[in-house]
């Protein structure tokens, strides 16, 4: 299979066999091989923990090896440093930036080889910016101005930032290492037409995603890990999406989405006209107890605005009615004691506080429920943070474990259960599954199909079409900061809810 | 006992495993024992080469000169957890001292002690305006009301104060059996703000908002009011510093108190706080106090200049957080 791409005596560009690594006593990579031909776009799958970031660790010289060789284009390479893998032409684009936040656009992309005059005493600030506009425009990236610092660019634009800077190189092998995670789907293709030129070009692509569908999209092979172990690498063409899921979970596609049947009830929360000036408008829907509401829209349609709104996190205006009673939340706090809560689509920045342990997290919001005079009742705290521990399936060494030891699904279960252990009647998940494994998925779907069933009321906003169609009863799309359609389940498919997001008329519709 | 050797082996595969989370939680965190296994060290080292070191006059003398920035220091924890900083501490230990001695010439003791703390939490108050309403930096805020209440101090006072005072006087100055009074007030306090830091609502939501703030927010929790508590603290527990160190000396400088911010911090972070906010204990901090007077006091003993002195503390800071860094 190896030999599909090119003829066996072109030497791969990249071959690593046999890499071991272990950290104390885990084992994270057992005798794995990967190899990829020059201009190959070659998939790295695996669930979390399965061992992809180690081996792209070990490709980018920043973590050594115990055990494997690694040839580059026949040469046995060592990679004993991030400085080694640069030299032998490896660039990695990590999911966390490596940018210089108050620095300018140009400056990041130029960083470390900015043009100079007088022997190098002058920056050619004008070639700069000539420069990098050409890097991101041979990208087909667009950004407005490449002076301006790219503290002030959205999260999408400052991928393409990062991702420019490394194709500048000219790299032999570009690892991009879930580079989806914050793209919308328009810039989601600019990204994929830049890998196919730079293919085309002959650079070896190595695309780490969650995201099936990009897999297929983009990659000719496909590698998939599991348990640190290489499970094996197929033909793209020779495997289709339930295939690849048996292969990294060894658990059926359609087993991951919970069955459920909501049966309908009055709203719990009405929304009518509920506006953010400049950010979205005349937002109305309805929620009731037992029903999951998706919620799908592409990156920047404000479908987190409304969420926050909604949670009183940030200011608006219009009307909510919550359980028959005007709901006008003024802070969060506000719209916790009505039992609204919130779980955001950055746990780590607005959900958890990471050096601190279960038990503090699960209980912060809920203090007065433990405490009496603000003394908190240990004894009552381990009772009530052990049950809601148990209610959600966090699986942690002990309840005094910081949560940054825990796994991502586990983290996104100790924020569900925080919130529970409060009392939220209504919850707003904004893409409650994102950056966790497909096991963790499926396990956070139970949850939510779960609390659905206790008559909680859910509204999930997700940017992943397959979860919004497996979860949902009815679907909301944003677009513009407007609702532009609502579906019913049945009525909704893959290709309508992308067409009204992206707001495409539909030609064959009735 | 042969008849269950399955019973044997799982209980002593049990064992085993707890040993082995007993050691690597050791591992973890052997190193926030250094300071406190550093001072026993070095306390027996001057017990053992100096008969001075163990004479009560030293002892007290130790203690006196340790509960100045003990105290200081236990606000400033309580700051720095909150990931802030207050630089002004220094100058309200003396606006406090001012207050009081000149409160001491009109009022008896118990009215006019109170009320000179009452007026340094005053000056925290401020710090914690401008830090959780006006949203300035907290080195920012800090710094300008270090310079502000210090012009203030001199405002008041031009010249030193002598309070024509006793009972406060003795009552500072006071044994309780072999242990100076002051040193079980100093004592009573890091007891009381840690069990405030670990029991209460208030203490968690401050560690909470260290570590982050918008989690915080978003639990419903008044950051603004917690981060106002944490300055209020802090300051009270300068003043309480000032007054007694005033009373102590018997005479109320009003250029007292200026580096005292910067011993304070010092402490905080050779007891292993963070002054990125949400680490940090009270314990690792008296360590870090003893270890400082400690250090202080052994090189006055063996009388080294006290530049050498300033030395040893920054190599000890340095140490303190490079010992840290290994910390998982």
């Amino acid at each position: 299979m190896s030999q599909a791409v090119a003829p066996a005596s072109v030497p791969p560009r990249l071959e690593m066999r046999g890499i071991s690594k272990r950290y104390d006593a885990t084992i994270a990579l057992r005798a794995v091989d990967l190899v990829m031909q020059p201009g190959e776009v070659h998939a790295l799958a695996g669930e979390n923990g399965a061992g992809k970031s180690t081996l792209i660790k070990v490709l980018a010289g920043a973590v050594g090896r115990d055990a494997g060789t690694i040839k580059i284009d026949g040469s046995e390479t060592e990679l004993p440093s991030p400085h080694a893998a640069r030299q032998a032409g490896i660039r990695v684009v990590y999911q966390e930036f490596s940018l210089v936040p108050h620095l300018s656009v140009a400056e990041n992309i130029l960083l470390g080889q900015l043009p100079s005059r007088a022997a190098g005493v002058w920056i050619d600030w004008k070639a700069a910016a000539r420069r990098a506009s050409a890097a991101l425009e041979s990208l087909g990236f667009d950004v407005p101005d490449v002076r301006r610092p790219v503290a002030s660019l959205p999260v999408s634009q400052r991928q393409m930032v990062e991702i420019a800077k490394a194709m500048l190189q000219q790299p032999r092998i570009l690892v991009l290492d879930e580079p989806s995670a914050v793209l919308s789907g328009g810039d989601l293709d600019r990204l994929f037409s830049a890998v196919r030129s730079l293919r085309d070009a002959g650079t070896s692509v190595l695309y780490v995603s969650h995201r099936l569908d990009e897999v297929f999209q983009i990659a000719t092979r496909i590698t998939v890990l599991k348990d640190g172990a290489l499970v094996g690498t197929v033909d793209a063409s020779a495997i289709d999406q339930p295939g690849l899921v048996r292969m990294m979970v060894g658990r059926e596609l359609a087993e991951i989405y919970p069955r459920r049947s909501a049966t309908p009830a009055d709203p719990l929360l009405q929304v009518r006209g509920l506006s953010r000036p400049g950010v979205f408008s005349d937002v109305s829907f309805d929620l009731a107890p037992g029903e999951v509401v998706g919620v799908f829209g592409l990156v920047g349609s404000g479908r987190t605005d409304v969420v926050r709104a909604i949670f009183g996190a940030d200011r608006s205006t219009g009307a909510m009615v919550l359980d028959g009673q005007t709901y006008r939340p003024r802070s969060p706090g506000d719209a916790l004691s009505r039992g609204v809560a919130m779980l955001s689509e950055d746990r780590a920045r607005d959900g958890l506080i990471l050096q601190m342990s279960l038990r503090d997290n699960m209980s912060l919001p809920s203090f007065s429920r433990m405490s009496r005079y603000g003394l908190i009742s240990r004894l009552q705290q381990t009772v009530l943070v052990r049950d809601e521990m148990a209610e959600v399936g966090v699986r942690a060494p002990s309840i005094d474990a910081p949560v940054r030891r825990l796994s991502g699904g586990n983290q996104q279960k100790v924020v569900v259960g925080k919130w529970l252990l409060r009392g939220a009647r209504v919850l707003l998940l904004d893409e409650p599954t994102r950056g966790v494994d497909v096991g963790a998925k499926a396990e956070i779907y139970r949850i939510i199909a779960t609390l659905a069933e206790r008559g909680k009321a859910i509204l999930l906003v997700s940017s992943e079409l397959p979860e919004i169609l497996g979860m949902s009863d009815r679907i909301l799309v944003m677009r513009g900061g407007r609702l532009v359609g609502e579906f019913a389940r049945s009525e909704a498919t893959e290709e309508r809810l992308l067409a009204a997001a992206a707001g495409v008329v539909e030609e064959d519709a009735a | 006992m042969s008849s269950h050797p399955a019973l044997t082996e799982r209980a002593l595969s049990v064992l085993a495993r707890q040993v082995g989370t007993a050691r690597s939680e050791w591992r973890r965190r052997w190193l926030s024992y250094v300071p406190t296994v550093a001072f026993v060290v070095l306390a027996t080292f001057a017990a053992v080469t100096s008969d001075a070191f163990l004479s009560q006059g030293n002892l007290s003398n130790l203690f006196k000169q340790i509960f100045t920035n003990g105290l200081i220091s236990l606000g400033m924890l309580v700051v720095i957890l909150s990931a802030g900083i207050d630089l002004s501490v220094g100058a309200t230990v003396a606006l406090a001292g001012i207050v009081a001695a000149g409160l001491l010439n009109m009022l008896p003791w118990p009215i006019a002690i109170p009320l000179a703390v009452a007026v340094a939490t005053v000056a925290g108050g401020l710090n914690g305006t401008l830090v959780a309403w006006f949203r300035l930096p907290p080195f920012v805020a800090t710094l300008a009301t270090m310079s502000a209440i210090r012009g203030f101090v001199y405002v008041v006072s031009e010249t030193p104060i002598t309070p024509n005072e006793s009972a406060f006087r003795q009552l500072v100055a006071s044994n309780v059996g072999p242990v100076p009074t002051v040193a079980i007030f100093m004592v009573g306090c890091f007891l009381l703000v840690s069990f405030f830091l670990r029991q209460t609502t208030m203490g968690r939501a401050i560690y909470a908002i260290g570590g982050n703030e918008e989690a915080v927010r978003l639990a419903g929790i008044n950051v603004r009011a917690h981060v106002m508590l944490a300055y209020l603290i802090s300051g009270m527990f300068a003043g309480l510093a000032g007054v007694i160190l005033a009373s102590r000396v018997g005479i109320a400088q009003p250029s007292v108190g200026a580096g005292f911010e910067l011993d304070a911090i010092a402490a905080c972070v050779i007891g292993g706080a963070s002054l990125a906010g949400g680490r940090g204990s009270v314990r690792g901090t008296f360590a870090g106090v003893l270890l400082l007077g400690l250090i202080s006091n052994l090189l006055n003993l063996y009388s080294v200049q006290a530049y050498y002195q300033q030395i040893f503390k920054g190599a000890l800071i340095v140490l303190a957080v490079l010992a840290r860094r290994r910390e998982g």
